[in-house]
């Protein structure tokens, strides 16, 4: 940028402006230069964005960057340019009716205080689609989709954002001649600013409602709504706030491979579906990873998909682990070679794995659950006869799979072991489960 | 070497290797693994991601930092997909390059959140108004997952459209064992800027197909994005030349460039009279079909298709030669095969093999109703 003055941010070859005769938005577009002019931002720097409604016009006459978006949601973009380039200046103009179908967007911005400044085009109802009514309708008020009398309560804009987090909060009218100032000043403040600037929609509420300068006043002295600035507060700015909550992270790995080096073998030399039928909040999809990791640990290959209601921990949780010597495609279980039937809140979803096993196949059964119709080969376990472990539910799964593989030499109970212990949370435990599984046997 | 991985790690991967630097997403299951990984990770690649308030600020978010520069991913499930629907719109209209996650799972509406489906196959296509074009790719398992998104950012830097990555429940988050060679080093597209000097014209295009050169806001040039029909300049219009010119340049930009985006795996076998079409998880159980098929003694053929959108026709056409029977197995009740329908000749019987259930649709249900017993 050369160091002589900007004297506008105006193309004047688009001018004069398209709003009708009358219309405050062009009071508040020559408003938007003069502050532009006082304070002599690169145009490349600053990005106008604008949201539907006749306000979404006012970006086009402007020499800045420009964003035209999508209704209501103008502070959405307006944050994302701001988070991934934080030296920009970004200047959000919207009508009341953005603020509307964009309130949440509105609170949202001012709880993060990301360092966008809004200004309201507040004329009360929406100009651009027949003049009905928008959520700063004053009481009373006559528009086409109000025709006798608005009933809402008005939504104070400035209120709203200020109790949520704004950091710098104004109201005025559009023939505020103090109004670049305030502007000027709303731009300066490094978090979340917003101006509300009510004025004349001269194509409908001002003929719809004899409004005139006076009466837009006097609705603001009787809806008791304070004009100046209302609210400043001191907040860390979002862009900046997290860039420096990140900044350790800098330069770390991300998401590194954590291969697993074979240090066991198995002979096992076919497809085995083991379904392990429990219920949630009892570590069955944690020990059915620790189950996969061991396998690779003995050189095999697994898959692990897990079945789960909404719910974190109540209901049932089932688990679906595949375990062969070669690469796994297709990682449904149809019928089970295996299945690990522990808890009853597990049973009502494995009925028909249950069904199609036959008599080649293991049923491994909590004995409380017993008895059950099944062709498969039972194997029961008394949890009562693991001493403490009886009341450790969420080890019920480890001490099943240690059974399990010990018994069943699908690979050595060591691959296992270290599985558990390659993981720090838990291990002691773990061991200690499998152990308890393994003792079992000799029951 | 081997990992035991899912694919929602291997999509983490494929994007931060693609060079993604910005996300942000809304919890949704199946999809919020991505989101989470997303926030641990890409802080550690100089990368923003955040969660934003919902799935409409999470496009928007993405939208305003892709036009600063950033390489933007979004992630979300059939429900979100519904929310992002106006931003996907504006996404085509301002030429954004973006890639959008959907981790399928079962609708109608909220539907089943932990079950899964292939249920937005159509809708991906169709889901904003106007009807334009996107592309769509889908992921088999979990290697995939990692280079299709890398895929997915490679053509959405070339075409500067949206890009979405149709996975699914089941290949987001089971876990797989994979070898961790097979991430492999794969290609990135440079992000190439207009020239600094010179004149900059935000939406001029040197032929009706191909994207306009692009310039970050705070770049070396004033940059206009709009939602509305617009002339070159970024300003709206309703000079009928230009709107004509615009809309038919969004359609040709990607219509006309099928073969850089079109990827299939045809796996044909001479003789055969049946050929299975499939993608996404399916195709698991499609591969073991056709090889149980096969040592059966049966020719078969299997054409698995990786870009669903734009649909690769001519691949498609090739596959049907000497076919009397299509199976087309999909976890919705016939949504691609509305496509191989309009594509087969005369003659060609489609059989659709569907399943709503929540369950997979297994190798022995493709043998026995597709008739490869």
């Amino acid at each position: 940028m050369s160091n002589q003055a900007v004297m506008t941010y105006l193309d004047e070859t688009l001018l004069p402006y398209f709003f009708c005769p009358g219309c405050g938005h062009s009071l508040i577009t020559d408003h938007l230069n003069a502050t532009l002019v006082k304070l002599q931002l690169d145009p490349h720097k600053v990005v106008i964005v604008t949201d539907i409604g006749c306000s979404g016009l006012a970006d086009k006459y402007f020499t800045t960057n420009a964003f035209h978006g999508l209704h209501g949601r103008s502070v959405t973009y307006a944050t994302g340019i701001k988070m991934a380039n934080p030296k920009l200046k970004v200047i959000v103009l919207m009508g009341d009716g953005g603020c509307g179908i964009g309130g949440h967007h509105l609170i949202n911005a001012a709880r993060r205080n990301i360092g966008v400044t809004v200004v309201v085009f507040n004329n009360f109802n929406y100009g651009m689609t027949g003049g009905e009514h928008s959520v700063t309708t004053p009481p009373g008020g006559l528009t086409s989709s109000t025709p006798f009398g608005q009933l809402e309560h008005p939504m104070d804009i400035c209120q709203t954002v200020a109790v949520n987090g704004a950091s710098f909060v104004a109201r005025t009218t559009s023939f505020d001649k103090g109004l670049p100032d305030l502007l000027v000043a709303a731009i300066q403040n490094e978090g979340f600013s917003l101006v509300d600037i009510w004025e004349l929609c001269t194509a409908y509420y001002v003929p719809n409602n004899r409004f005139n300068k006076s009466l837009l006043e006097s609705t603001l002295t009787t809806l008791n709504f304070p004009t100046g600035i209302i609210h400043q507060s001191a907040r860390p700015e979002y862009s900046q706030a997290y860039c420096q909550s990140v900044a350790e992270e800098a330069g770390k790995k991300p998401m590194p491979a954590l291969p697993i080096q074979p240090r066991y073998k198995s002979d096992l030399d076919r497809r085995l579906g083991i379904v392990i039928a429990g219920a949630a909040g009892k570590k069955v999809n944690s020990a059915a990873t620790l189950l996969c990791r061991g396998a690779l640990l003995s050189g095999l290959w697994a898959t692990q998909r897990n079945d789960y209601p909404v719910t974190v921990k109540s209901g049932h949780s089932v688990s679906e682990v595949i375990l062969s010597s070669q690469e796994i495609g297709y990682t449904g279980i149809t019928k089970p070679e295996i299945m690990l039937l522990l808890f009853k809140e597990g049973l009502s979803t494995v009925h028909s794995q249950l069904d199609a096993m036959t008599e080649n196949d293991s049923l491994v059964i909590n004995r409380d659950l017993l008895p059950i119709q099944t062709r498969a080969k039972v194997i029961p376990i008394d949890f009562k006869q693991t001493s403490h472990w009886a009341y450790r539910k969420e080890y019920w799964t480890i001490i099943a799979l240690a059974r399990v593989l010990h018994e069943m030499h699908i690979y050595p109970l060591e691959a296992f072991k270290e599985a558990v212990s390659a993981r720090a949370e838990f291990a002691e435990d773990n061991l200690a489960a499998i152990e308890a599984g393994e003792r079992l046997e000799s029951n | 070497m081997r990992e035991l991985i899912n694919g929602a790690q291997a999509i983490v991967r494929g994007a931060i290797h693609a060079g993604c630097n910005f996300f942000a997403g809304y919890p949704i299951t199946p999809a919020t693994d991505i989101l989470l990984y997303m926030i641990r990770e890409l802080p550690k690649v100089g990368g923003i991601a955040i969660q934003a308030e919902d799935e409409i600020a999470s496009m928007g978010f993405c939208i305003g930092a892709a036009m600063t520069g950033k390489r933007v991913m979004t992630a979300t499930s059939g429900p979100g997909i519904s929310l992002y629907s106006e931003n996907i719109g504006l996404a085509i209209m301002g030429e954004v390059p973006m890639v959008i996650v959907d981790v399928q799972r079962m609708g109608p509406a909220t539907g089943g959140a932990t079950t899964v489906a292939q249920g937005d196959i159509q809708f991906l296509r169709w889901g904003t108004s106007g009807g334009y074009p996107v592309i769509v790719l889908s992921p088999t398992n979990v290697h995939e997952c990692y280079s299709l998104t890398c895929k997915a950012f490679d053509l959405a830097e070339r075409f500067r459209v949206p890009v979405f990555l149709a996975t699914d429940k089941e290949t987001a988050l089971t876990l797989s064992t994979v070898d961790v060679e097979a991430f492999e080093n794969l290609p990135v597209r440079v992000q190439v800027n207009a020239p600094e000097d010179g004149e900059f014209v935000p939406y001029r295009v040197t032929a009706p197909d191909e994207g306009p050169l692009f310039s970050p806001y705070g770049g070396a040039h004033i940059m206009r994005f709009t939602t509305s029909t617009h002339d070159e300049h970024g300003q709206l219009t309703k000079v009928a030349e230009k709107v004509r010119k615009l809309n038919e340049h969004l359609a040709a930009k990607v219509e006309a460039h099928l073969d850089e985006i079109s990827m299939v795996k045809a796996d044909l076998q001479p003789g055969a009279d049946t050929l299975v079409i499939s993608y996404g998880v399916t195709t698991r159980a499609v591969e073991e079909a056709v090889r149980t098929a096969r040592e059966r003694g049966r020719l078969v053929s299997s054409l698995t298709i990786y870009s669903l959108w734009p649909v690769p026709e001519k691949e498609i056409k090739a596959a049907f030669a000497g076919i009397h029977w299509v199976i087309v197995p999909e976890l919705n009740l016939g949504q691609y095969s509305l496509e191989v329908e309009r594509l087969a000749p005369d003659g060609v019987e489609i059989v659709g093999i569907n399943r709503v259930d929540g369950e997979l649709i297994s190798p022995d249900e493709i043998l026995v109703q597709g008739g490869l017993q």
